[in-house]
């Protein structure tokens, strides 16, 4: 158990969270915890283990809400940044009905953010550059004011560089764009290469809604006929192209002349592929196309043929009389002498397109293109602050929330799972679990105090009799979606010492099952597991035999551990 | 909580490992941490990293760590955990073993290696933070502290003489401070004395222009007290001088600082601690009432390939260093400086100006010829005058101002309540100092 202070802290905490008596009176409840967050001979680390256990209660009226909330104020100004923002956490989680309450509480801590944001220690600017990410998800003008603070200094390690380049993109609106752009641009010629160009794909995204300056500025970098600026520029037109149709007309008068100091495979497709598609606006697209074509045999990325026979066809449709030489060249290498499979189809397919008759081609590749305005492709609208605010501060922010996906499912299949042989279930499920880790050893779960006695054998008449003698303890519903094999679950039970006295075959409606365990002092739990597919849902009935509640709460996290993770594998 | 904490040399060799949980592989994971550390991609962030696959042992470890010092501070932990919570024990436990050591470096954590893990039982326990309160700890430690000299308030000839204002107007050797607070034994012949550091951190940004972009100063005064545990009653006041002129946007405060007084008089009262404490933080942006240290003018010509560059301080200043890259290709320079103590030399691609010393006022110029190849293009084209050629990039400049606070903030005095049991009367050290973080200057 932390220490808090002081065994007072620790014992109130004890039996306000643990103690069924004190939580089904709510005014002691209250008391207790009112007492826990008034005591100030705490330190900082116990300051943010109590604001951590205070994540657990729930509070029962919207007075009790703003009573605790007016309690915990004082956190939120202490000099620790780790009780900032735990208090800031248990805020914006208490607080989930109350949005106005929540802007309220991130408005309060944007000051300390953007202390941290500046601070000398590298790794706490990191992590709060993340949160501030976060945050901007949601609320996307927060920052806007200070945008100042987020500008890039040249002694920073490249991974805070480019964090805020980032929260500089999403903080851009009307009154800071000129300056953010200007910042922006003075990156796109900084001397690393991989941050230059992450400033380009920055003022790309920016683009999007200030298109007119953004492709000035992007011209203007063309001007300079630098190779890792050129290829990043023509794939961030590429780009921009399909989403705002409007700026075509600049792009296309912007391309002669770059293709010379292109090198690298994403910059020609980029290229290849704007010239195939607006190739009619722009003067001497098919003599480009035709370097290409040219130096064919040279050409090592597969991809760039792939691009450059599409992007030739469609130029063909438009200006046949200048393509027509050079796309019979094109195809007749890629049919004869190419040797990669999939350029080699792609040509044969065009061939005997071609051959069907041009109208058929037109009607192929002129098709009416999607309306990306519809939405589409436009980023995922503001999520919701809930969605993301029992991640905050955490490690979540700080990986990313697809990362933490990848790693988490790794990560949790390997502790709670018990053993498994290789059904068929269990190999479908989840490339994200290794081969290896099919054989490793179970590992039972942390059941406290609780020694469940393996090989128990009960008859099914004894238990229908205890069954019908002992009321019901404890109920409880979990969540089930879709089918389940009933033989893994069996394993499963089996390897936590649960035996399953009787089970329904699988696809019975609804699906029972009745399971016994024993523990080490003689204590008997008889369980009835109960599915109605209709409500998609678990419904678990245990009854004991000696009525102990400590016991019978380990019981219960040890079923619903087992039973949520046999839903995760299956999922 | 923590499973492991280790400390690392900037090689990667351990120093300390201490396991916490039991729960984890081995020493092994240190090795593993390092190699993770100098094999990451460039733009992915090593201050939080994870293993995922590879063996069982170390699955789904997340690896959290520091540099100080040049050391690597890391703390391994399975659960998600807060990252501010972790770092600000991660920088807590270095002040502390920087306080107990004397300071923090390798050759100090190999002497000290049973005080370390003596620190480290006694601030956590399976994991959980217990305390990291000096006060309370130092009931519980045994082990001595071992120095590598004595410390000998006497030794004026080390380099980097600071000036400190005093009421003695005395001066202390920069090292000073650096000796450990804590020792257990009443030593009579140690001083009892208190540190005052009012550092500030300069971050500004001038456009080719000359405008101003961006200025930004952190501040934060830092207390580091050698007063021994056996007096009665000891209180700091200080009273930072916020005169008319000067305000700062946003400031932050140590728990144990007593605000009372702030409001009408500006005094903290403070009952501090042994060791080293910060006992205010502050910010100011965009509005500096002193004007900049530094103006630099540089003209650059480019059919000659030659640049000038001018600076004007204002206060004085110390070891000036200004680094200007180059375009690629550049290869020889030629100089002429103002004074003969300055030096320059072409480094990893860039242009060093190194001055020791400048008095406020004056005007350094230094012109610097150089060859710059001309980059291929198309003959119609040619080299605009007007825009500086790739690679010229902005001129960033550190340096150290001692005396003088960007702010105006000024500690005005420093009041000690003590008293001493047959001790002489304390010393107080109070030192201003101002240094750059970022000082660009786009050409």
């Amino acid at each position: 158990m932390p220490y808090l202070g002081s065994e007072d802290v620790v014992k109130e905490l004890k039996k306000a969270l643990c103690n069924p008596h004190i939580q089904a009176d709510r005014l002691r409840y209250r008391n207790v915890i009112q007492r826990v967050i008034r005591m100030s001979k705490l330190d900082q680390w116990g300051q943010a283990e109590v604001l951590n256990f205070l994540l657990r209660y729930q509070p029962r009226s919207e007075e009790e809400l703003f009573d605790i909330l007016n309690l915990l104020d004082s956190f939120l100004k202490s000099g620790s940044p780790g009780v900032v923002m735990g208090a800031t956490k248990l805020f914006l989680i208490l607080a989930k009905k109350f949005p106005h309450v929540q802007t309220d509480v991130l408005v309060r801590v944007k000051g300390p953010l953007l202390a941290a944001c500046s601070s000398e220690s590298r790794e706490l600017c990191f992590v709060a550059l993340c949160h501030v990410r976060q945050i901007l998800h949601s609320l996307p003008g927060h920052f806007s004011s200070h945008y100042k603070k987020f500008f890039c200094s040249y002694s920073e390690p490249h991974y805070i560089k480019l964090q805020k380049v980032e929260v500089l993109c999403e903080l851009v609106n009307d009154e800071n764009v000129q300056q953010v752009l200007e910042e922006l641009r003075g990156y796109c010629t900084d001397v690393s290469a991989d941050f230059a160009q992450a400033a380009i794909f920055a003022i790309g995204s920016i683009a999007r809604t200030y298109t007119d300056q953004c492709v000035q500025i992007l011209t203007e970098l063309l001007g300079l006929r630098q190779e890792h600026i050129t290829t990043v520029v023509v794939q961030t037109f590429r780009d921009l192209v399909w989403l705002c149709p409007q700026c075509t007309e600049a792009v296309c008068q912007a391309l002669p002349g770059c293709e010379e100091n292109i090198q690298d495979s994403e910059g020609k497709q980029a290229l290849i592929w704007l010239l195939g598609v607006h190739g009619e606006r722009i003067p001497n697209a098919p003599y480009v196309l035709e370097d290409f074509v040219e130096n064919v045999k040279s050409e090592t990325f597969p991809a760039v043929k792939m691009e450059l026979l599409t992007a030739l066809l469609r130029l063909f449709l438009s200006r046949p009389a200048e393509c027509q030489d050079m796309l019979g060249r094109l195809l007749y290498y890629c049919i004869e002498e190419e040797k990669d499979m999939a350029v080699r189809d792609r040509g044969l397919f065009y061939y005997r397109l071609l051959l069907v008759g041009i109208d058929e081609v037109k009607r192929i590749l002129c098709s009416p293109k999607s309306d990306p305005t519809l939405g589409l492709l436009e980023d995922p609208a503001e999520r919701p602050v809930n969605s993301w605010a029992s991640d905050f501060n955490t490690l979540v922010p700080v990986y990313g929330k697809s990362r933490w996906a990848t790693i988490s499912k790794c990560h949790g299949a390997e502790r709670c799972g018990p053993e498994l042989p290789k059904t068929s279930s269990f190999a479908a499920s989840g490339p994200l679990i290794p081969e290896e880790n099919k054989e490793r050893v179970q590992e039972v779960p942390d059941s406290g105090t609780l020694m469940l006695v393996p090989n128990l054998q009960l008859t099914a008449d004894y238990f229908e009799k205890t069954w019908l003698s002992l009321k019901v303890a404890h109920q409880q519903v979990l969540p089930w979606q879709g089918e389940f094999h009933p033989d893994t679950l069996q394993m499963a039970l089996q390897v936590v010492n649960i035996q399953t006295i009787a089970m329904s075959r699988a696809g019975a409606r609804p699906w029972k099952a009745y399971l016994s365990a024993q523990d080490d002092t003689g204590c008997l739990f008889l369980t009835e597991l109960l599915w109605k597919p209709e409500n998609s849902e678990m419904q678990i009935s245990v009854k004991q035999n000696e009525t102990r509640t400590e016991t019978l709460k380990s019981f219960i996290s040890v079923l619903e551990t087992v039973i949520g993770t046999i839903e995760e594998i299956k999922s | 909580m923590i499973s492991q904490f280790f400390i690392l040399s900037s090689k990667g060799d351990p120093l300390i490992y201490k396991d916490f949980r039991g729960d984890s592989g081995g020493r092994d994971v240190a090795e593993l941490f390092y190699r993770k550390l100098t094999g990451l991609p460039g733009d992915e962030s090593p201050v939080v990293m994870v293993t995922t696959g590879g063996r069982r042992h170390h699955e789904g470890r997340h690896f959290i760590h520091i540099r100080h010092s040049g050391l690597y501070l890391v703390v391994t932990t399975s659960e998600n955990v807060s990252p501010f919570g972790l770092l600000e024990l991660l920088s807590r436990l270095a002040t502390l073993l920087g306080d107990y050591c004397g300071s923090l470096g390798e050759g100090t954590i190999s002497r000290n290696v049973a005080l370390v893990y003596e620190l480290l039982d006694e601030v956590l326990d399976y994991g959980y933070v217990q305390t990291t309160s000096t006060e309370m700890l130092r009931n519980f430690i045994q082990t001595e502290a071992v120095v590598s000299k004595p410390f000998s308030l006497f030794d004026l000839s080390s380099v980097g003489l600071f000036g400190a204002e005093t009421q003695q107007s005395k001066v202390a050797p920069s090292s000073a401070a650096s000796r450990p607070v804590l020792s257990s034994r009443s030593d009579q012949s140690q001083k009892n004395e208190v540190f005052l550091d009012v550092v500030e951190r300069l971050s500004v940004l001038i456009a080719s222009n000359g405008s101003l972009l961006k200025v930004d100063v952190q501040g934060e005064i830092r207390l580091k007290s050698f007063l021994p545990s056996g007096s009665v009653r000891r209180e700091v006041s200080l009273f930072p001088g916020y005169g008319p002129g000067i305000r700062v946007d946003e400031v932050s405060f140590h728990s144990f600082v007593n605000l009372d007084e702030f409001e009408s008089h500006r005094i903290l009262r403070l009952q501090p601690p042994q060791g080293e404490l910060t006992v205010m933080r502050y910010q100011l942006s965009d509005d500096l009432p002193s004007p900049l240290p530094f103006r630099l003018f540089p003209s650059v010509q480019w059919d000659r390939g030659s640049g000038r560059s001018t600076l004007e301080p204002k206060p004085r200043s110390l070891n000036v260093r200004l680094h200007l890259p180059l375009p690629r290709g550049v290869i020889s320079l030629s100089q002429e400086l103002s004074s003969p103590e300055q030096k320059a030399e072409l480094a990893e691609g860039a242009l060093r100006w190194d001055l020791p010393r400048v008095q406020g006022g004056s005007q350094l110029s230094g012109l610097f010829q150089m060859d710059v190849p001309r980059p291929p293009g198309p003959p119609s084209h040619g080299l605009s005058t007007s825009a500086p050629p790739l690679g010229l990039g902005p001129a960033s400049l550190s340096f150290e101002l001692p005396r003088h606070t960007c702010s105006g903030l000024q500690v005005r005095f420093l009041r000690l309540a003590f008293r001493p049991c047959g001790n002489a009367n304390p010393h107080k050290w109070v030192r201003h100092l101002s240094h750059s973080d970022a000082y660009v200057i786009r050409i």
